[in-house]
Parts: C-alpha cells; sequence; structure tokens
C-alpha cells in the first residue's frame, strides 16, 4: 500500500516539476500556458490519490469523508484550470499578442 | 437509452408538466445541498441533521430555479452519457500530458514544437456542447482553446503538428454524441 502511494506522490511531484521547468523553457506566452495549465491537472489528481490511499489506511466514516472531499479538491481544479486558461489566452488575444512562430527565428 | 428517455416523458408528462419540473429541479437541488451538507460537515448527531434538512430545504426553495432554470428530461441522458465519456476524456488528458511532458523536456525543445491557431467550425448548437468541448480542448495537453462562440466556431493554439492535426478528432463527434446533436 505504502508503495503505491509513494508512487503516486513521486509521479505528481515529477509533473509538477516539469510544469515548472516548461513554464522557464518555452518561448511565448501562450506556449508557456500549455505546461503551466495543463500538467498541472494530472499531477493533482495524482498526488491527491496517494494521499486519499494512504488517508484510507484505517476505513473509517471519517477517514472516507475526508477522502471525498480530497477529491473534491481534484473536481474543482480540472473545472477551474481550463477556464482560468482559456481566460489568460483570451486577455492576451485581445491585447494583441502575435504568437510565436517557427520562421520568425531570430538568431 | 432513447427510448427509454421517451418512454418515461410519455407517461408522466402529462398531468402538469410545468410543477413536475419545478418539483423535480426543486427535489436534485434539495438532494445535492443535502449531500453536500453531509459530506462536509461529517457529524451525525441529530439536531445537526435536523439543521441542515431545514436549511437545505429553505436553499433549495429559493433558489431551485436558479442552478436548473429549464429543466428537461433530456438531462438525465445527457448526464449518463457525460459519465460515461469521463473514463476515455482522463485517459486521453493522461496520454496527452505525457506528450507535453517529453516536449517539455526534450533537450532541443524548440524545433520539436511549431506552436500555430488553427481555426474549425463545428455544428454545435447548445452552449452546454460548446462549453464542454472547450473544456474538454483546453484539458488535453497540446492544445488550448482560445476562442469558442455561439456558433460552433472554435479558435485552437496547438503547439505542434501533432496535436493541431488531432484535434477535433474523436472529441468533437463524442462530444455531439452526449448532447445528441449532428456533427
Amino acid at each position: 500500500m505504502n508503495i503505491i502511494v509513494i508512487a503516486l506522490l513521486v509521479f505528481g511531484l515529477f509533473f509538477f516539476l516539469a510544469g515548472a521547468i516548461g513554464i522557464m523553457r518555452m518561448p511565448d506566452f501562450y506556449s508557456r500556458l500549455h505546461p503551466a495549465g495543463k500538467l498541472d491537472t494530472l499531477a493533482t489528481l495524482a498526488m491527491v490519490m496517494g494521499l486519499a490511499l494512504y488517508n484510507l489506511n484505517q476505513i473509517t466514516l471519517g477517514t472516507i469523508l475526508v477522502s471525498i472531499k480530497m477529491f473534491l479538491i481534484v473536481f474543482f481544479v480540472s473545472l477551474a484550470s481550463p477556464t482560468a486558461t482559456h481566460t489568460i489566452v483570451d486577455a492576451g488575444m485581445r491585447a494583441g499578442l502575435r504568437h510565436w512562430t517557427k520562421k520568425k527565428k531570430r538568431g | 437509452m432513447t427510448d427509454i428517455r421517451n418512454g418515461v416523458s410519455n407517461d408522466v408528462g402529462k398531468p402538469s408538466a410545468t410543477f413536475l419540473k419545478s418539483f423535480f429541479s426543486f427535489l436534485i437541488t434539495f438532494v445535492l445541498m443535502l449531500l453536500c451538507w453531509l459530506v462536509l460537515s461529517g457529524i451525525f448527531v441529530p439536531l445537526i441533521l435536523f439543521l441542515a434538512v431545514i436549511s437545505c430545504f429553505l436553499v433549495a426553495y429559493f433558489f431551485s430555479d436558479l442552478l436548473f432554470p429549464s429543466l428537461e428530461r433530456a438531462y438525465i441522458g445527457i448526464f449518463f452519457r457525460f459519465i460515461g465519456y469521463l473514463p476515455w476524456l482522463i485517459w486521453q488528458i493522461i496520454l496527452a500530458n505525457f506528450h507535453v511532458l517529453y516536449v517539455t523536456l526534450h533537450p532541443r525543445m524548440k524545433d520539436l514544437i511549431d506552436p500555430q491557431i488553427i481555426t474549425f467550425k463545428t455544428n454545435l448548437k447548445s452552449e452546454m456542447a460548446i462549453v464542454t468541448l472547450a473544456n474538454s480542448i483546453t484539458l488535453t495537453p497540446g492544445t488550448i482553446t482560445v476562442t469558442a462562440d455561439s456558433e460552433g466556431v472554435f479558435r485552437v493554439h496547438a503547439i505542434d503538428k501533432a496535436s493541431a492535426e488531432g484535434c477535433p478528432g474523436d472529441m468533437l463527434g463524442k462530444v455531439a454524441k452526449i448532447f445528441g446533436e449532428n456533427i
């Protein structure tokens, strides 16, 4: 059981780290949002799953309720994250920011 | 699925449809509120449960028409088909996450990515279908919905060629099927 929990937590951490690295490495505003808005969704899912499993070590009513609350977090994150990403992209579009393309590579 | 739905609506919908509609939206709101209360409080003392029922009743009575402004029987089918769509969506999210992970951590990332904005038109009519498709596109990594308007025109920012080509793809058909629309 503990092995599964640790694996899920490390998996989530790895995705969070990759998301952070992605924000640094991507060339422009729009492509930075790809890792920022979405690697986090899967990372949150994995980490909360790990924590919920750990929490269910002794199955009582209390721990089950806490696990349900944790999954509510995932639900709301996965609802809010694409909406927020879309809003940020829309703001960039309205401000007239052009997206980075391959042809405009500057040496 | 459609046969069952039609059968139910023919039998029950006749007496006074508006009353039944408002009653059902009240009932669903009440049950949702009560479930939220039970999960979030976690105290099962009779006094607290009594207060829960009273406050949920009041909230549902006053605000049931806010949560479900137009309740239709078709929503039941939509709800279950949406539940059936979720596992596929989660699997798709996981697959695509690995793709973006690969692109992100690749040493020569700037050669791999090819950001582009693609536009496509769908025949989706209802707002819910459009919102679902837009959010699904944004959730699957590699693509972000830039704009989606009420005529079903989507503009999508894709991070590389592969995600741009696979963009409307299966997802459009599945979303259209949930909401019973033709593509």
